[in-house]
């Protein structure tokens, strides 16, 4: 018997993705358990599930046999407070990492797991300061398609040996392979937070990323008209940089960031659109009669469009500001007849990358740019 | 005509007669980038001053199946920029403008061969400034930074290279122009910018790079913390860090690297120290103020028995001068010296230093240590002489030992020279067949003629297609005259 036969179990009725069924489900509990199953797998056609907070994010698979679940791949491996690091398996959800004073600043939706969020590459308000996904993971182990194992990067922040492969893999939708364990660089937790709550327009901005008070995050939401500015520090520090920030913008000073804060702006059956501008361009998107919620500061913000029209002309105003906007989810209808990736420079090289490690289009066939 | 007096036909034709040169005597200048030991005469060497002359010199090599190289200021130091024998060295010299500064969008637009001060030159005015200060910045290009996924001293806060590009124009390895990200964030699809920072130019020639603009911070604060030796000074280090302080930058010099700046610049650095520490914290003014003095006590506490604070920028500049100037310095104190470059979590500092004297000592050489302890980054500098016979051996034995060393305590092989032509005999010591198999995809993926930079990087190139052939390139510089 083989690893693929030792390892599954028949799916059930909510082992779908998208709608597609799955046949068979596996779930292993380390890399080289992975790498066999997959290794086994010969032209079986694979889609990797975390918590499934976004398995509904992305086009349907164009077919679908075996979902490999990450749950098991859990856990810390290393956490190396005095380097600043720490080594993740796959499955673990963000929200059980302990780091003491320290933190992973990865940020999903409740339930997310580490691997999930490198693979969507999810981020929230904290990017303004501490990047991306791209910014924090310094290390990856994957399992190729083909079954092997390959690990890119290490354990040290700094290293410029070979290519990056994290980063190709971070926000690679499961199309390249599964990733099983990830090493990333930590920050100190903040001593002290505070936030700026004001209701100014959005062009009040400008005001804030000229001032030298290195915000965390700038936030803004523009059905409530609000915007939010957080500051971590020290004590006395974040106290004096608040009032800075009061004064320039006006508003108040608060302890709670405003109940919107990191929320995504769409309901559970509805469209959810990221969308990406210069950061000039904030102002205009936030009066384009469309609400938006999100990270002002980046130019990365989030949209609930009502149909495919809206979807149209917002992803217009995104392209001609010199921006992007895909659409993370929508209901099965929609999704069906939407192009939900938008236009994507340099896809004659994606797909090139894929065909190299993934010939077979075995893993999650469909679900990225291009039909990739 | 050979094929290569063909090809140069065909880029003076194209590029114009002065932009293409074959005189063996001016060739010369461009046999070596800062690794000088290592010389390869190049076939041609072109100069394109557009993106669309880039492409058209890399189109007629696609077609003659003749390799490029690509080459920025030529100040690297793992060989990246040795050219190829029977190839086409693609010098990005001439393309050298600023093409827009915008403040309001924190980007700047800037040419491959823009000099990395010249873009924070140009942001200052606005009052901002671009982050990634190598110790090289008054010459190396940003199309080299990028290529190199370069660092500097201020990374530790900021971050490199590849975390302040959003946007590059580059000629892909088939000769077409290719354009991805800009000024706004997070493009769609596979990540093909981080893929090709730090890709030392395999993946092609960066064309035009759109860089993040940071704000100046407010306060700067400087110090410079003299220690009895290099184990205070390390954990001074570790104190720091482990106090969740972040400084823009923490440098280490060790008793012998003092002693060169002093010979080379008179930095008047505290006498008898056996090591010293610059730290320097930036950013709103309250937040300097309440860390710096964190800092001064820490270092106190860990045994620096004289501290000094910048009253001024002159101040701080001189700190600075010493450590800036240290590789050069060490001509004064030695005739030859190989610069190492290797990371090691930080924690493991004095334990690897006292391992690198042992080796030192085991081989009959000096290491000076010059480094950014605040990321564990090492720059040994292996003095010898080469006048004695076995010396270079010996220091090259060192060097490679010290490299050894970074990997067995968990590092890397480089933290931001790169691999280049110096370093590919290393990467299967940090990495597996096929870790190595894996990136070489990437590589297929861009550049299945393997055309661009051919044997920089990795020590056994793949045959893009088929698996899993493979075959050995035992010799990837057999034409090189190694000095
Ligand atoms: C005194 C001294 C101090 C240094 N200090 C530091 C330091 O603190 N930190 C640090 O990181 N480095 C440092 N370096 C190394 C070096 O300066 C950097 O690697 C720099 O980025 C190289 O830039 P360059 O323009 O000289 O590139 P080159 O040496 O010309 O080329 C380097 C590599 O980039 C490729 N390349 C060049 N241009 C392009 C392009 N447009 N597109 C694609 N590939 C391209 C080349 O093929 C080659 O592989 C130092 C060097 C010296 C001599």
């Amino acid at each position: 018997m083989g690893a693929l036969d030792e390892l599954t179990r028949p799916a059930t009725d909510d082992d779908h993705v998208g709608g597609v069924p799955a046949r068979l489900v596996a779930s292993p509990a380390s890399t080289a358990e992975a790498a066999a199953l997959i290794a086994d797998a010969g032209d079986v056609t694979v889609v990797v599930r975390g918590a499934g907070t976004k398995i509904h994010w992305g086009p349907p698979p164009d077919r679908l046999d075996l979902i490999i679940d990450t749950t098991r791949l859990n856990g810390v491996v290393e956490h190396a407070a005095g380097d600043l690091i720490t080594v993740i398996r796959a499955g673990t959800p963000l929200a059980d990492l302990s780091l003491g004073d320290q933190q992973l600043v990865l940020e999903g939706p409740t339930g997310a797991t580490v691997g999930g969020t490198v693979a969507t590459n999810t981020s929230g308000p904290l990017r303004l300061h501490y990047g991306t996904v791209r910014d924090l993971l310094i290390g990856i182990t994957v399992v190729r398609p083909d079954g092997k194992v390959a690990r890119s990067g290490g354990k040290v922040v700094k290293n410029v040996a070979g290519y990056d492969l994290g980063k190709l893999f971070t926000g690679s939708y499961g199309t390249l392979g599964l990733i099983t364990e990830c090493a990333f660089r930590l920050h100190p937790l903040a001593v002290s937070r505070l936030y700026v709550r004001t209701t100014a327009p959005a062009s009040a901005v400008a005001a804030v990323l000229g001032a030298q008070v290195v915000p965390s995050a700038l936030e803004i939401d523009s059905a409530s008209g609000e915007l939010a500015v957080l500051l971590e520090g020290t004590a006395t520090g974040v106290r004096e940089r608040a009032s800075v920030v009061e004064k320039l913008i006006g508003g108040e000073i608060s302890e709670e960031a405003p109940a919107w804060w990191g929320v995504a702006p769409w309901s559970a059956d509805g469209i959810g659109m990221k969308l990406s501008v210069p950061k000039s361009r904030v102002p205009a998107l936030t009066e384009s009669g469309f609400p938006v919620r999100g990270s002002a500061g980046t130019g990365v913000l989030y949209a609930a469009p009502r149909d495919i029209t809206e979807v149209e002309r917002l992803r217009a105003l995104c392209v001609t500001a010199g921006g992007h906007a895909v659409v993370l989810t929508a209901p099965p209808p929609i999704r069906d007849i939407l192009d939900m990736w938008g236009p994507v420079p340099g896809l004659v090289l994606m797909r090139r990358i894929k065909e190299q490690f993934d010939p077979g289009r075995r893993f999650a066939p469909g679900r990225f740019v291009g039909g990739i | 005509m050979t094929d290569l007096d063909a090809l140069a036909r065909r880029l003076r034709a194209e590029l114009g007669p002065d932009q293409v040169i074959t005189d063996r005597q001016e060739l010369r200048t461009y046999e070596c980038d800062g690794l000088a030991h290592y010389r390869v005469v190049p076939a041609i060497v072109a100069l394109p001053h557009t993106a669309a002359q880039t492409a058209a010199v890399v189109k007629a090599c696609v077609e003659a199946r003749v390799p490029f190289v690509a080459r920025g200021s030529g100040t690297g130091l793992s060989g990246g920029a040795l050219p190829h024998a029977d190839g086409v060295l693609i010098v990005t010299a001439q393309m050298r403008r600023i093409l827009g500064v915008a403040p309001e969008d924190e980007r700047a637009v800037v040419e491959p061969g823009v000099i990395n001060l010249q873009v924070t030159r140009a942001a200052t005015p606005h009052g901002y400034y671009y982050a990634p200060d190598p110790s090289s910045q008054q010459i190396c290009s940003i199309g080299g930074n990028v290529a190199e996924n370069s660092g500097g001293a201020h990374c530790l806060k900021y971050g490199f290279t590849t975390n302040h590009v959003t946007g590059l124009q580059f000629v892909a390895p088939d000769g077409n122009l290719v354009r991805i990200g800009g000024r706004a964030e997070d493009p769609p699809g596979y990540d093909l910018l981080g893929a090709f920072v730090g890709s030392e130019g395999t993946l092609g020639i960066a064309t035009e790079v759109t860089v993040r603009l940071t704000r100046l911070p407010e306060s700067v604060r400087t110090l410079l913390a003299a220690f009895p030796g290099v184990d205070q000074a390390g954990a001074a280090t570790s104190a720091i860090i482990a106090a969740g302080v972040v400084p823009a930058a923490i440098e280490m010099m060790d008793a012998l690297a003092i002693e060169a700046a002093e010979a080379a610049v008179a930095c008047g650095y505290p006498a008898g120290a056996g090591a010293v520490l610059i730290v320097e914290l930036d950013g709103p003014a309250a937040e300097v103020a309440a860390q710096f003095d964190q800092v001064t006590a820490l270092c106190e506490q860990s045994g620096a028995f004289e501290i000094r604070i910048a009253a001024d920028d002159a101040e701080r500049a001189l700190f600075w001068k010493g450590r800036k100037s240290a590789f050069a310095a060490v001509g004064r104190i030695s005739p030859d010296y190989i610069v190492q470059d290797g990371v090691i979590p930080r924690t493991a500092l004095p334990q690897v230093l006292r391992k690198i004297d042992d080796l030192a000592a085991e081989n009959g050489v000096r290491v000076a240590n010059v480094f950014h302890a605040g990321d564990g980054n090492l720059h040994p500098l292996v003095l010898f002489d080469d006048g004695v016979p076995g010396e270079a051996e010996r220091a090259e034995a060192t060097s490679g030992a010290i490299i050894d060393l970074c990997i067995e305590y968990g590092g890397s092989i480089t933290g931001e020279h790169g691999v280049g032509a110096d370093k590919a005999k290393y990467m299967p010591r940090m990495f597996g067949d096929d870790d190595l198999d894996t990136m070489q995809l990437l590589r297929c993926a861009f550049d299945p003629d393997g055309l661009a930079n051919p044997g920089k990087i990795f020590p056994t190139p793949r045959l893009c297609g088929e698996r899993p052939g493979r075959h050995r390139a035992a010799d990837a510089f057999p034409d090189a005259e190694v000095f």
